[in-house]
């Protein structure tokens, strides 16, 4: 696709601009300015202290490994590691947020000047990283009343066990242009932030979310359009929605002649649009000063060179590493990279086997499996180990594919190996000509006319006389060694 | 009038525990003549014969003193090692929180406000056995200079009871001038441990930024607030400052491995210290007789041996300036958390969230407090932030860099502590201006994040002068040689004032 021009509004004279803002929670032990645990979903207001409730007197102290996680994430993004930088607090009052200010990162960030190369549909489009900086997490609302909003409310209860977990946010320059490549970003970003092991990166937890700024300019203009900030979007697809229809809505705007204001606007995953958010939700004036509570991080060379050395091999690298050593298409490795648990499991199945039929089955059948029975990579009760042996089974021609099936189902419940539960279940591939050429003399027998076709080169109808004997043995017999005799027998 | 003039007690109470310094009960209790429990109990008495016209405590936990006492006793009974301060008793200023005890700030916000823990330094008191009395009055989260601005009441000076004891640590300040405890701990942000030092005639130490741990400390100006001691004689102050100084993991600005012996060389003399006299100290509209006092004092460091010599420091003309800047900034976001939600006071009956934080903020801050946020908030807004905090912050590097430069030639720098000496209760309430120009000649240490103490120099009209000594950071241990060999020499009584009962005309 011509990733540069939207279309969506039927007119080819708009491209959108998009920038986006991703949070994402850390996976530390404790929160980012406290020994508080991160643990999610406890009860309600157990994992606090006196340094996340913002109690009077209390004090921040950085958490070194947040830090150092942070950097890591700079790193991987090719970004600079500022010598100095600083907590800055920005102040607005909300009742989730316990000292009515937030301690973030203003205009010394930990980490500026990067870039993500991202793969659209096989075109790599290089994204500049703005800054990559460290903030906390503010608790949460529960809003009872009529609007489920703050204003109106009858009551509201917080939990503040959010309250100081460690986020960062990593800032992308204006560069993407359409909500695929919007999506592809998040992908990859969150590929790097796994990779890492700084963030269990998980989504539906909230563990990463994503501030969108969407607008649309005249192609070939410089300057660009007015910016709409999309908040708090928090699953990739509601990503690639919201920008979207946002795209969409402001091309209609505009074609409707209709002017464009600034603003924060919220999407409604429900009715699939954007709306405008209430005014007063958010300041406009954060008065950001330094947080005087909090010495200025001075990166020495020794930490980042440190932190540097121990980088983990990287989605972009190992997908290269991976298409020269596999030879599988771009698709296919980008899918393995995405999740190291996946990838590991992948190059563990790998050693003396086809890497096309392995990807195959890791990425197919084992992902049905998974969902299935309700387990995830973490939780897999088939070890690499056993998926090698049953595609042993199936290389060898023991087994055949359909069977193969079965029996990887039936490895979910059973910590059998795959040769015990073919044996069990009698799925043995049947090899033996003599025991086929039986079968195969009477589907010949029972489809004449399939049988005429054939002779007069229609050789499609093939398929058709195996599907045939497959049925009547059960999936057991050997699809190839039937074929073989099917040919011989009509030809013959 | 002259220094001599100072007087003991009117009205001495023989052999009362409560007149004693740390270290006079200290010799008492290791040779037996005393305990923690009647030192105690004496300073109990002190507060009860004396608080209903003092009005220095806004919270006495007698059971609490009296139990630690026992401890104490118990302790050394058993022969436990125990610190030169087990057992005497302390005056704490109710901006630094005491677990299941009422702490205020001196705002009625906080009224009802009973922390989950301890500071750092109450911690540390604590387990040095000191035994803390109860909770000091003061202005309304450290704002003011003459403890008028209490959400509480104002506190009186025990030199005359018409006067103000200065602030904001004014309640600790008095507590120690008028025997109600030896020792007391202060905050001092732009001056608030030292100015009310010099207007009760006691010693007070602002440490070194980063000294002593803010943990716990209820934050004014985070950049500038430094918790640090009052006491009778400079040998105490040392003691207590050494008691709660040291490196704190829970304050990302406390300095690790600073020194924190600051008794050992006490005594060792001035000999050859290298003194700058600060012309900016000096400023036109100082009270004749505090320039006296000072005065007389310079040529008295001179006959102990330093080498005093003017110098300037041209920035700290603007210092004040800055600092009412910076400082009001800093608690504008301090004190959002004060909004209800939380702890202390709630506003009833609110239509909604903001109107509940608005009604609530609008009963609970006094009128200082929120001319103070409403300053720094405009001089944090986009479009001010430049021109106002951008700028301060300037001043503030200068101020810094001037005394860097200074500290090249000098040891250390003196001045008065304040232009005045104690002022009527009331006079300068309703003139803010008046009010901050008080602080002129503390506030750039404050702004440097260097150390300064208030000794006591003598009397002006009957009113106590003190002399300011300023070192560079964790300069301490010279600082407090210098003010001891000048406290020696000068030979005031360190007993303490009792205020005159009833009519509160005249002081002692």
């Amino acid at each position: 696709m011509t990733a540069a021009v939207a279309s969506e509004a039927g007119t080819r004279r708009y491209e959108t601009v998009i920038g986006i803002e991703t949070h994402c929670e850390l996976g530390t032990a404790t929160k980012m300015f406290c020994a508080c645990p991160t643990v999610f979903g406890a009860e309600p207001n157990t994992q606090v202290c006196p340094v996340c409730l913002g109690e009077p007197g209390s004090l921040p102290v950085a958490n070194g490994r947040a830090v150092d996680y942070a950097a890591r994430i700079g790193l991987a993004l090719h970004c600079r590691i500022a010598e100095r930088s600083q907590f800055h607090r920005k102040n607005y009052f909300y009742p989730d947020m316990p000292k009515n200010y937030q301690i973030s990162q203003y205009d010394e960030p930990l980490c500026v000047d990067g870039w993500l190369d991202v793969d659209v549909e096989g075109e790599v489009r290089r994204i500049g990283i703005t800054r990559v900086h460290l903030e906390e997490d503010t608790g949460k609302s529960l809003h009872v009343g009529a609007t489920g909003r703050i204003h109106g409310a009858d009551y509201s209860l917080v939990d503040y066990n959010r309250a100081g977990i460690p986020l960062v946010e990593v800032v992308s320059e204006p560069d993407l242009r359409s909500a695929e490549e919007a999506r592809a970003y998040a992908e990859e970003l969150r590929a790097v932030l796994l990779a890492l092991g700084v963030s269990d990166a998980k989504l539906e937890e909230g563990s990463m979310r994503f501030d969108v700024n969407v607008s649309i300019r005249p192609l070939g203009q410089a300057e660009y359009g007015t910016k709409i900030e999309l908040k708090n979007l928090n699953s990739l697809r509601s990503l690639y929605r919201a920008v979207a229809y946002e795209a969409d809505r402001q091309h209609r705007v505009l074609a409707e002649g209709g002017k464009l204001t600034q603003e924060t606007r919220h999407w409604d995953e429900g009715a699939g649009r954007t709306e405008p958010m209430r005014s007063k939700e958010f300041a406009t004036d954060y008065r950001y000063f330094p947080e005087p509570d909090l010495v200025p991080i001075e990166a020495t060379a020794g930490w980042v060179d440190g932190l540097r050395a121990e980088l983990p091999e990287l989605p972009a690298e190992r997908r290269a590493r991976l298409a020269e050593a596999t030879g599988l298409p771009a698709k296919e490795v980008g899918w393995l990279v995405r999740d190291p648990e996946v990838l590991a499991y992948f190059e563990a199945v790998l050693p003396g086997r086809d890497p096309k039929v392995v990807a195959g089955w890791v990425m197919g059948e084992l992902q049905h499996d998974l969902r299935e029975f309700g387990h995830t990579m973490a939780s897999n009760p088939v070890g690499p180990e056993r998926l090698g042996q049953l595609l042993d089974l199936l290389a060898a021609g023991t087994i055949s594919a359909t069977a193969a099936k079965d029996v990887l189902a039936e490895m979910f419940t059973s910590e059998a190996s795959p040769a015990t539960v073919v044996e069990r279940k009698g799925l043995a591939q049947i090899s033996d000509t003599g025991e086929l050429e039986a079968v195969v003399q009477r589907v010949v027998a029972a489809n004449p006319d399939l049988a005429d076709k054939f002779r007069g080169g229609k050789r499609g109808v093939l398929g058709a006389l195996v599907g045939q004997v497959m049925r009547e043995t059960h999936g057991r017999a050997n699809p190839k060694l039937v074929s073989d005799l099917l040919e011989r027998h009509i030809g013959g | 009038m002259s220094p001599a003039d100072w007087a003991g007690p009117a009205d001495p109470v023989p052999g009362s525990l409560a007149d004693l310094t740390a270290h006079e009960l200290a010799e008492r209790f290791a040779d037996g003549r005393a305990t923690a429990v009647q030192a105690t109990e004496a300073a109990l008495e002190r507060i009860a014969a004396t608080d209903e016209q003092l009005h220095a405590f806004l919270t006495v936990t007698s059971d609490q003193a009296l139990k630690a006492a026992g401890e104490v006793d118990a302790a050394r009974e058993r022969g436990a090692p125990l610190g030169p301060l087990a057992g005497v008793p302390l005056a704490l200023k109710d901006v630094l929180v005491t677990k299941g005890v009422r702490t205020t700030a001196g705002s009625k916000i906080l009224d009802e406000f009973v922390p989950p823990y301890d500071a750092t330094v109450v911690r540390r008191l604590r387990d040095s056995g000191v035994v803390i009395l109860g909770k000091t009055n003061m202005d309304e989260f450290a704002m003011g200079s003459s403890t008028e601005n209490s959400g509480f009441g104002t506190t009186r000076n025990p030199w005359d009871p018409t006067q103000v004891p200065g602030g904001s640590s004014g309640g600790s300040a008095a507590a120690v001038a008028a025997g109600q405890a030896p020792l007391g701990i202060g905050t001092d942000t732009g001056g608030s441990i030292r100015q009310p030092a010099a207007l009760c005639g006691i010693v007070g130490v602002k440490p070194t930024y980063g000294l002593v741990s803010r943990y716990g400390l209820i934050a004014f100006a985070s950049s500038l607030d430094q918790v640090g001691p009052f006491a009778r004689d400079v040998r105490d102050a040392a003691t207590l400052l050494e008691t709660i100084a040291g490196h704190d993991p829970m304050d990302s600005t406390s300095i690790p491995d600073a020194p924190v012996d600051f008794t050992s060389g006490l005594t060792e003399g001035i000999e050859g210290l290298r003194v700058g006299v600060v012309k900016e100290l000096f400023l036109e509209g100082t009270e004749p007789g505090v320039l006296a006092r000072v005065r007389e004092g310079l040529d008295r460091l001179e006959r102990l041996g330093a080498r005093l010599e003017e110098c300037s420091l041209p920035s700290f003309e603007y210092a004040l300036s800055a600092y009412y800047l910076i400082a009001p900034a800093e608690c504008s976001s301090n004190l959002a958390r004060y909004d209800g939600v939380r702890w202390g006071l709630r506003a009833k009956d609110s239509a909604d969230v903001v109107d509940m934080m608005q009604r609530t903020r609008q009963a609970g801050f006094g009128a200082e407090v929120k001319r103070r946020i409403m300053l720094g908030t405009y001089a944090l807004s986009a479009g001010y932030y430049d021109a106002y905090y951008g700028q301060a912050q300037k001043v503030r590097t200068l101020v810094r860099r001037e005394l860097e430069d200074a500290y090249r030639r000098f040891d250390l720098l003196v001045g008065p502590t304040a232009p005045t000496v104690a002022f009527p209760v009331g006079e300068k309430a309703d003139d803010p201006l008046a009010m901050y120009l008080n602080d002129v000649f503390t506030i750039p240490v404050n702004l440097a994040g260097n150390a300064a103490v208030s000794v006591p120099a003598g009397l002006s009209e009957g009113l106590p002068v003190g002399l300011q000594l300023i070192a560079p950071a964790l300069g301490e241990a010279t600082m407090l040689r210098a003010a001891w060999a000048f406290e020696q020499d000068l030979g005031l009584s360190t007993r303490p004032i009792r205020p005159t009962a009833a009519t509160g005309e005249v002081g002692p």
